[in-house]
């Protein structure tokens, strides 16, 4: 009978070609759509993560109530023996230090006074002992001149900094601040390169030091702002994440003592949890209203085909034809045409998901003036269920859709098919 | 109608009457706070989350135009030298011989981690030349009576917009103050107290500053040594004294 159906939909395309166009089109869109969409919230995830929050991290309590002012002076301290007590507790994980802080970067002129000067957020980073932090962090790509730092006293500043304030690799610049006991920060840095990460509220202003200076300056022997974790196969887990959350805390953490090291996962940081939450809900939204909209088109077109199939169904069911049974047949050819329309569309939503994932879409221009961090170039990400995110809707939307519009079949009296017929 | 008028009036004197008293109380008060010139050596008592600190100074000021402080303890912060001309301030230190003007919203950023703030150490103008007042009661503060009074900004490039003030009703010397934002929300809190007469005049010699907006136990400003109207070299309040 699929044989019979399928030569019935090849030979009669009338009944075909529309619902075809417009399943594939539907399922292409969803594809796309959902690729594109994962694409950019993981960019965004692994930005977030390599650049602030770590599949992990590990800070006091007390500067994790108050993360966004940077309160260096809640710093966590006894640093290199709770990393050694990480590493040997979280074999799996690296554990990486790295020193939050921010200040005034000030350009001295020939007389040692202010040239110029502007805000600038810091960050002490392990240059000199760990190459992959400079790998996670995309210094390689992101520098515009000069090299990261390989000696005590050099920095990296942000290239737009640099431009605006004439500022030449081999120059000197005065970092000038609040150590984190309060004291009074005076530490002058040499230029050794600048940097445009494509993120404007780091680019506006920045200045990337070796964590071994930036502990210096602050008065931060033996301690630094948090402790990122990163699993070993570099992907962010949720399920390991709260495991070792849960293993570190009870553990470690002491609910009384403000300073004592909590751990925190990545969506705990940063507003990450509602955005991730609000990723998951715009994939499915976007899928129900596929659904819907598709099933109110298909049965819009569907009553058509059963109107322009008026007669044919007269004279099957003239014939003797179970009601049932041409309805049955309306289904299975609602099942062919969607899965031939999902199949089709498919096939495009993932080439062209292809092509986003490889070359993406440029917003740099758009998103130049927001403060969050955001990728300049949004690629999308091919993942295995895109096989049926967009099939199961546009098969089901078609099913639905012809369901709805054969219950006229329903209506049709025996008594009158002659007449209707014009016998 | 006759007493409406009548009760329009009493309110008008009344209210004129209590203008008068706050402006000749803080009169009283700016002449015991102010003066032409000081040399006044202090310790600052920063009490962090974690620790405390101490910070010795000692600084010369010329009327509320130019002032010249030096730190002398501890080792962290010794030899950091500021100096204030008019609305411009310049922070030296001697660590990395480098001198840095502070300007914009910089200075409100708090000094050395102390609940004081840069402007607040540079604004030493007379209350009566910034803000109006209006005697709202009296109060005690530690046992002392005192007049309460409301104080509303006259000028625009002023800290805190408005200010509660209680005011020794014998000595005219503030005992607590309380500083707003324009927007209604208390900024700062401060203590006055062990009042000594230094050269005629009263003087608060312990201060704690609290910010309201800062965790923390707040900071103590204690005077070790008061002088006023002394000779101070003018050559003090330039640049190149920084470096001295």
């Amino acid at each position: 009978m699929i044989r019979f159906i399928l030569k019935g939909i090849l030979r009669d395309r009338s009944r075909s070609v529309l619902p075809i166009i417009v399943v594939s089109l539907g399922v292409f869109l969803t594809v796309v759509m959902s690729s594109w969409m994962k694409g950019i919230f993981t960019e965004m995830i692994d930005m977030n993560a390599n650049f602030t929050t770590g599949h992990v991290k590990v800070m006091t309590h007390a500067y994790a109530d108050n993360v966004n002012q940077i309160p260096i002076d809640l710093a966590l301290l006894g640093v290199d023996e709770l990393t050694q007590n990480l590493q040997k507790d979280f074999p799996n994980m690296e554990w990486v230090s790295r020193i939050n802080f921010g200040g005034l970067l000030d350009v001295p002129d020939a007389n040692g006074e202010t040239r110029a000067q502007g805000p600038a957020a810091g960050k002490g980073i392990d240059f000199f002992h760990n190459p992959k932090e400079i790998e996670r962090m995309n210094f390689q790509k992101s520098l515009v001149e000069g090299a990261v730092p390989k000696s005590p006293g050099e920095a990296i500043i942000s290239y737009e900094f640099a431009e605006k304030y004439g500022v030449k690799l081999g120059q000197e610049v005065t970092l000038f601040g609040s150590t984190m006991n309060g004291s009074m920060l005076f530490k002058t840095f040499k230029v050794c390169g600048t940097i445009r990460f494509g993120m404007t509220m780091l680019d506006r202003g920045a200045i990337l030091i070796d964590i071994s200076d930036a502990q210096l300056a602050l008065d931060m022997e033996d301690g630094s702002t948090e402790i990122l974790g990163y699993f070993g196969d570099g992907k962010y887990d949720k399920q390991k994440a709260t495991e070792t959350i849960q293993a570190f805390n009870s553990k470690y953490n002491h609910k009384d003592d403000e300073f004592s090291p909590e751990m925190y996962k990545l969506e705990q940081q940063a507003g990450l949890e509602e955005y991730l939450a609000m990723a998951d809900g715009m994939v499915g939204m976007m899928i129900t209203f596929f659904i819907i909209a598709m099933s109110i088109v298909l049965w819009n077109t569907g009553l058509l085909g059963g109107l322009r199939r008026y007669t044919e169904y007269g004279v099957r069911l003239a014939l003797g034809e179970a009601k049932g049974h041409i309805y049955k047949t309306m289904i299975y050819e609602a099942i062919l045409i969607g899965m031939i329309g999902s199949v089709l569309g498919t096939a495009f939503g993932l080439a062209a998901s292809y092509y986003l994932q490889e070359v993406g879409v440029d917003f740099s221009a758009v998103t130049k003036n927001i403060n969050m961090m955001l990728p300049p170039v949004y690629k999308a990400s091919i993942f295995p269920s895109l096989l049926y995110i967009g099939f199961i809707p546009g098969l089901l939307a078609m099913v639905l859709g012809n369901a709805l519009a054969g219950f006229a079949i329903y209506k049709r009296k025996t008594a009158q098919l002659f007449k209707e017929l014009e016998v | 109608m006759k007493k409406t008028q009548l009760i329009l009036l009493s309110f008008c004197i009344l209210t004129g009457l209590s203008a008068q008293n706050a402006i000749q109380i803080i009169e009283k008060v700016d002449a015991n706070m102010s003066s032409k010139n000081r040399i006044v050596e202090s310790e600052m008592i920063i009490h962090g989350k974690r620790n405390s600190r101490t910070i010795t100074s000692r600084s010369y000021s010329v009327g509320d135009q130019k002032s010249f402080t030096e730190y002398l303890s501890p080792a962290r912060e010794q030899g950091t030298k500021m100096l204030k001309l008019e609305d411009k301030l310049w922070i030296y230190s001697p660590s990395t011989d480098r001198t840095i003007q502070i300007s914009g919203h910089l200075l409100r950023q708090s000094v050395m981690g102390s609940d004081l703030s840069y402007e607040d150490m540079m604004d030493d103008r007379k209350l009566t030349d910034v803000y109006d007042a209006i005697l709202v009661g009296q109060d005690t503060v530690d046992g002392r009576k005192a007049f309460l009074l409301q104080l509303k900004a006259k000028v625009s490039d002023v800290a805190y917009d408005s200010r509660k003030i209680w005011v020794d009703t014998e000595r005219f010397v503030p005992l607590k103050e309380e500083l707003f934002a324009k927007s209604g929300q208390l900024l700062k809190r401060t203590t006055l107290s062990d009042v000594k007469k230094t050269q005629g005049r009263w003087f608060p010699t312990t201060m704690i500053y609290k910010d309201m907006l800062k965790q923390g136990d707040g900071t103590e400003f204690k005077i070790l040594s008061m002088k006023f109207d002394q000779e101070i070299e003018e050559y003090l309040f330039t640049k190149a004294a920084l470096k001295q």
